[in-house]
């Protein structure tokens, strides 16, 4: 597998991370069988793979959702995270889920989501959440998506349509500068124009704020056209990896069909498809 | 008029004391959605505490204050019983409430305390302001008290941590995302709801001249048809009209109770118009919507 670094430094190291639910039960899955993954400092990885193929769960371990079955680590930074639990990973890493209403609280307000996002990982006190120069902030920040959320700042969130939600859980993500961002389909749920909107806007923050990335996709153009790496997983494995150039390389048609390749048949750990995009 | 009078005069008094109780059960219901039951045993904890106290010689307010004190620390149980041993909120409350039947008698060494030779708190401010008239004074205290802590809530939960508290209840997943330890928050919350409850059974307890582990039967009742009354009627935005409307909605049920208790109707028929004023008070404007062919929501179940 091709693994090229952008940083120089590995800001997040995966090793024999295995994830089993439901264990011992006839519901027995393996989500995620073996995964060994370094991430550089400012890598922009798209990843792709089937329903089911462990992409959500990757994400999870990283966050410190749950740990890892025994034997797997996490490390960030140096730092070995792998038993530091969900909250206390949190200064780490901003996060836009699958399903909008997983980002935000609905019954608070669009001021509220972001001041709580504000303070990411900080001790907070008994200061008013909220103050002027934050709002100014917080106004800011929504004025780029234009959707017009700068206007309502008031307005209870479980209010705005999905889309509008997700745009607002990018902006909660990002707006404490985390090192690292993971995106899950956080645009699946957008019309067309509002969809190029937020992934311009992830494209345009990400490079800015210089963060380390990993965005799940079902859509082959944006995986290939975004990042400077791409992964393909499948049944709880990473079966490619690969960095800009070869990326660069390849058609959409080429990446479909490998992609189908690999929902219709078993690989052995060391399968390498796409080996023609050279 | 004075028939009136004194009607409108107890419907506040005790809008204002169960109107704590009613905030501590929005608090852990509604705010951190945790079906907290303890309630029922920490109201005669607070009762029991000060009873305790005020007859052991205590200064009937730091009486007041400690059980106070004694129904954060009892929350704070509940909440422990959830978030470090994983049981369920519900069953956790059940426990607690249970439990907290035999410490109460075991504080009070018995059924009940009376506190009728006692000075209570309540007599200190009728000395203090000059005041005769019973209700006059149980209602200049509790305004008093409850005053303090609506603008001491209405503050905290604006703050920064305050914020943690009231979101963790609508989506703990996304709080912890950010950084914040929501077992904390729950923690917290399950507390000053408590802590709020304990003190309303310390007032009434000196208010009525007794402490009776019993007396906290049906608090839970209380508390969630005041909160699903203000609601209903007030319909509240905000965190200030919310607390309001938790009193406002104290003092329609305390109203109601009142008038039919001087109807003569039997204190043993007061459940049922608990449950039916909870009825009006939810299906009235679902009929009114379903008479005028509105669109309707399917029905909740939680
Ligand atoms: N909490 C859980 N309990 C039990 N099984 C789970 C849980 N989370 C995931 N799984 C199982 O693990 C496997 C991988 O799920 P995961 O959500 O990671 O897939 P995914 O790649 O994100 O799929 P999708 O593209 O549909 O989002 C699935 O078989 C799923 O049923
Ligand atoms: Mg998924």
């Amino acid at each position: 597998m091709t693994t090229k670094a952008t940083g120089n430094h590995r800001l997040l190291q995966l090793k024999s991370i295995k994830k089993v639910f439901a264990r011992g039960t006839i519901d027995e899955v393996t989500a995620l069988a073996s995964i060994k993954l370094d991430i550089y400092d400012q890598d922009f990885v798209t990843v792709i793979g089937s329903n089911g193929a462990g992409k959500t769960t990757l994400l999870n371990i990283i966050a410190g959702v749950y740990p890892p079955e025994r034997g797997g680590s996490v490390t960030i930074s140096d730092e070995d995270v792998t038993h530091l639990l969900g909250y206390r990973r949190a200064v780490y890493i901003g996060r836009v889920w699958q399903q909008p209403e997983t980002g935000t609280a609905g019954k608070l307000t669009i001021e509220e989501n972001l001041s709580l996002a504000l303070l990411r990982g900080q001790s907070r006190g008994l200061k008013g959440a909220t103050n002027k120069q934050r709002r100014q902030l917080f106004r800011e920040e929504l004025a780029v998506l234009g959707l017009g959320l700068e206007n309502r700042l008031n307005t209870p969130v479980y209010t705005l349509s999905g889309g509008q939600r997700q745009a607002l859980s990018l902006v909660m993500a990002t707006i404490s500068k985390p090192a690292i961002l993971l995106l899950d389909e956080h645009i699946a749920t957008l019309d067309p124009k509002t969809a190029k909107t937020v992934l311009d806007l992830t494209d345009k923050i990400v490079r800015l704020e210089q963060m380390t990335t990993i965005m799940v996709t079902h859509n082959m153009e944006i995986a290939l056209n975004y990042g400077n790496r791409l992964i393909m997983m499948h049944k709880g494995r990473i079966i490619v990896d690969m960095g800009e150039a070869k990326k660069k390389a390849l058609k959409v048609s080429d990446l479909v069909s490998a992609f189908e390749r690999a929902a219709g048949e078993e690989f052995d750990d060391d399968t390498i498809l796409l080996s023609r995009g050279e | 008029m004075d028939i009136f009078g004194n009607i409108l005069g107890v419907a506040c008094y005790e809008g204002l004391v169960f109107g704590l109780v009613t905030i501590g059960v929005y608090i852990t219901f509604r705010v951190l959605a945790f079906p907290d039951l303890s309630v029922d045993g920490t109201f005669p904890l607070g009762g029991a505490i000060a009873a305790v106290l005020i007859v052991a010689g205590v200064n009937p307010f730091l009486a007041t204050l400690a059980a106070l004190g004694g129904g954060l620390v009892a929350g704070l149980v509940t909440g422990l019983l959830n978030t470090k041993l994983r049981i369920s909120a519900l069953l956790a409350g059940i426990l607690m409430m249970v439990g907290l039947y035999s410490i109460n008698l075991r504080i009070m060494s018995g059924a009940n305390v009376p506190l009728l030779r006692e000075v209570t708190s309540f007599d200190v401010i009728a000395e203090l302001f000059g005041l005769h008239g019973g209700l006059a004074v149980s209602i200049t205290l509790v305004s008093v008290v409850v005053t303090l802590f609506f603008v001491v809530l209405n503050w905290f939960l604006r703050t920064e941590i305050g914020l943690a508290l009231r979101a963790t209840g609508d989506n703990e997943e996304m709080v912890r995302g950010f950084g914040i330890d929501t077992d904390k928050t729950v923690l917290l919350g399950c507390s000053v709801s408590n802590g709020l409850v304990a003190l309303a059974g310390a007032l009434v307890a000196q208010n009525q001249g007794f402490s009776d582990v019993g007396m906290g039967i049906g608090m839970i009742v209380l508390g969630l048809a005041a909160v699903i009354i203000g609601e209903g009627l007030f319909h509240p935005k905000g965190i200030a009209p919310i607390l309001l409307a938790c009193l406002g909605g104290t003092f329609v049920y305390r109203l109601f109770i009142t008038i039919a208790l001087r109807l003569g109707m039997a204190p043993g028929d007061l459940k049922l118009i608990t449950a039916l004023l909870v009825v009006m008070v939810l299906a009235v404007p679902y009929l009114q919507k379903r008479m005028r062919k509105e669109w309707l929501e399917p029905a909740k179940r939680w």
